[in-house]
């Protein structure tokens, strides 16, 4: 009782910061939004029992990619200004089709029988992770290594100062 | 009720409570609201104390007696100085963003105040003895560099700007090797539980500390909480005399109070997480015994860590932002790189305990020196020399 | 279970919703790239409800959310790169406006 309670009450404060993210007209209260529902999502992550994955989503998303999407909105501010708000002109036409999307999910949700099987949540999870990292996903964990690196050295072509 | 534990306190409390009358679920609730309140309450007692004995310790370091005035032996001064805090006019700069400019103080103090959750200060007493610990205090460490980006953009100010994008440019990249230093221990022990590094340091009487194991990490781990805790030689950013005091320009009063407090609170558990990985923690001679003495021998160790960076910020000399990054980025991550790949395939092996802590002392000594031998030879070039009017003649020793 | 698997699903999905109009519905390149984010989040919580519901035992659901996280990381460093570069040659980054490949 008390955990339903605690759910609700976070997800209303992760699905009001999601809503403020995406309809703040500063940009910079929309990044705070953002990072509120990247907490709040790492508390839904804590309820489900996957603590590794908690601290993980603090320290990559609020740690790293906020900072970088702050970071670029400095980079990139004083050209948006006040001539052009927030939101595109069919943008009421975009909120019914994804409210209408939103529905089927939550019908489709609904009627589906899924085999639920709750069994607790083995000691040595963290353990388990790491085994299953370097034995029966080793290749998608080297790929995702390599990707990694791709990504950083592309990003760092990309941004680069041109001195002509 | 033979050994004298604290955790005696905790379950008398809760009997307490239930013969009041509240059932076993309210209870426990009140016992974590009023066990988390107690850490609270004495950490800001403790940091101002902290004050107390740096500015003192600042004092002698330079031949001269600290504050003396107010109180005996100057005990009165931080609360003085804290009332102070409290008359000065609130001031908010015009264009500043109220709503950020006032959470940013509180977000800083919150994201140090939530690492004090998972510091072990004697056996099994500790906040919550979570299984990802150390990964905890990363995170943490994160959600601080994001209140400080927040108090530099909310200023409306364009040195406050440039110094809180700077201060989370080297926040950011020192967590890296931070984050190798901490994950040494972990790879040792087997576990990422804080309580759990702790025990595992108790053998042979005081020579199974981290420290004795893996000194160059230890020293590593030094560096790079001054860098996290902006302290001396790191703290170009944020002194009073550098770039205006960087994101701390337009803070004055009582939300100033707040970063100073949180300045100190910082080191502190930087001192105790290094008390923790690498010193053992609680251990001592008879602690399993009286486990109460582990708060004891806790409280002394960290003190001693405390000592050590308060005498590092007295002594040495700023450095330039462009030499703090690149000694983070050239040679800090590639030695714990090294260091923790040698650690792993020595841990791999699979010898008896006293060969692999020898190995992974011979590997550490080995690495550090090697690097430091390379930074030397780097230093000498002069494309590494700060720039100066003229170049002076290096005398060969 | 005290919290049913439905409820989770339903969070996932209304925090997919609010980030699809995000994507669509926004301007400026950052905030298209912050709706790709909460996407992304949203379908980590599924992954991460089914996980523990379906198959605790298994660490498979935790170590694909782990993919997930780092391939949202790189996508966003890469685009925000992307978006810091567009900025640079064409002054603008009104989704609206960037509508040619050449400059």
């Amino acid at each position: 009782m008390a955990l339903q309670v605690i759910f609700i009450i976070v997800a209303l404060f992760t699905l009001g910061s999601a809503i403020g993210a995406v309809v703040a007209r500063n940009l910079f209260h929309a990044a705070l939004f953002l990072v509120g529902t990247f907490a709040g999502v790492a508390v839904f992550y804590v309820l489900l029992q996957a603590e590794f994955l908690a601290v993980s989503q603090v320290v990559v998303y609020i740690g790293a990619i906020a900072t970088l999407i702050i970071f670029a909105i400095m980079l990139t501010r004083s050209v948006m200004g006040k001539e052009a708000g927030s939101l595109n002109s069919y943008a009421w036409f975009v909120a019914i089709a994804s409210a209408l999307m939103v529905a089927a999910l939550v019908w489709l949700f609904s009627v589906v029988k899924f085999d639920i099987n709750p069994q607790p949540v083995p000691d040595d999870a963290i353990a388990q992770i790491g085994e299953g990292f370097v034995t029966a996903y080793v290749i998608p964990f080297e790929v995702a290594s390599v990707m990694l690196l791709v990504a950083l050295i592309g990003a760092i072509m990309l941004a680069r100062e041109r001195h002509q | 009720m033979d050994k004298i534990d604290l955790r005696v306190a905790g379950e008398a409390f809760h009997q307490f409570l239930i013969n009041i009358g509240l059932t076993s679920g309210q209870a426990s609730l009140v016992d974590w609201i009023f066990g988390a309140l107690i850490l609270l309450l004495m950490f800001i007692v403790l940091a101002i104390l902290l004050i107390w004995f740096e500015r003192k310790l600042a004092g002698r370091v330079q031949d001269r007696l600290g504050p003396n005035r107010v109180g005996p032996f100057g005990l009165i001064q931080p609360i003085a100085d804290t009332v102070k805090l409290f008359t000065k006019e609130d001031i908010t700069p015009t264009g500043a963003d109220r709503v950020t400019f006032n959470l940013a103080p509180t977000l800083a103090v919150f994201s140090i105040v939530m690492a004090f959750a998972v510091i072990p200060f004697a056996d099994k007493v500790i906040g919550t003895d979570i299984n990802v610990g150390v990964v905890y205090l990363m995170a943490f460490a994160s959600i601080g560099s994001m209140s400080l980006l927040m108090a530099g953009w909310s200023s409306n100010n364009k040195y406050a700007l440039l110094g809180g994008f700077r201060v989370v440019a080297q926040l950011m990249s020192y967590e890296i090797p931070m984050a190798f230093a901490m994950l040494l221990p972990v790879l040792l022990a087997g576990t990422m539980r804080m309580n759990g590094i702790v025990e595992e340091q108790g053998q042979f009487f005081g020579l199974g500390w981290n420290i004795w194991i893996m000194p160059a990490v230890f020293i590593v781990y030094l560096t790079t909480a001054l860098a996290e805790g902006e302290r001396a030689p790191f703290d170009l950013l944020e002194a009073e005399s550098e770039i205006v005091a960087g994101y701390n320009i337009e803070y004055s009063g009582l939300k100033f109070a707040w970063f100073y407090l949180a300045f100190f609170m910082n080191t502190w558990v930087l001192s105790a997480v290094a008390t923790t990985l690498f010193l053992g923690g609680w251990q001592g001679p008879f602690v399993s015994q009286i486990p109460a003495l582990g708060v004891v021998y806790f409280m002394v160790k960290t003190i001693i860590m405390f000592i050590l960076f308060a005498w590092i910020r007295a002594t040495f000399p700023r450095l330039r932002i462009d030499q703090m990054m690149s000694f983070c980025w050239k040679f800090l991550v590639p030695v714990m790189l090294v260091l923790f790949l040698l650690t792993a395939i020595i841990l791999k092996l699979g010898l008896p305990t006293i060969v692999v802590w020898l190995l992974i002392l011979l590997s550490n000594v080995v690495v550090f020196a090697g690097a430091l031998w390379l930074l030397g030879k780097g230093l000498e070039k002069s494309k590494w020399a700060s720039k100066r009017l003229f170049t002076p003649e290096i005398p060969r020793l | 279970m005290v919290v049913p698997l439905s409820w989770y699903l339903f969070l996932a999905a209304a925090l997919f919703g609010i980030g699809f109009f995000g994507v669509l519905a926004r301007r400026n390149a950052v905030a298209v790239l912050m709706g790709v984010e909460l996407m992304l989040n949203a379908v980590n919580i599924n992954i991460l409800a089914f996980w523990r519901y379906v198959r605790p035992d298994d660490p498979t659901g935790q170590i694909f959310s782990i993919f997930v996280l780092t391939v949202a990381a790189a996508e966003a460093a890469v685009g925000l790169a992307l978006i810091i570069s567009i900025y640079r040659t064409r002054n603008t980054i009104n989704v609206d406006e960037i509508d040619l490949l050449k400059h």
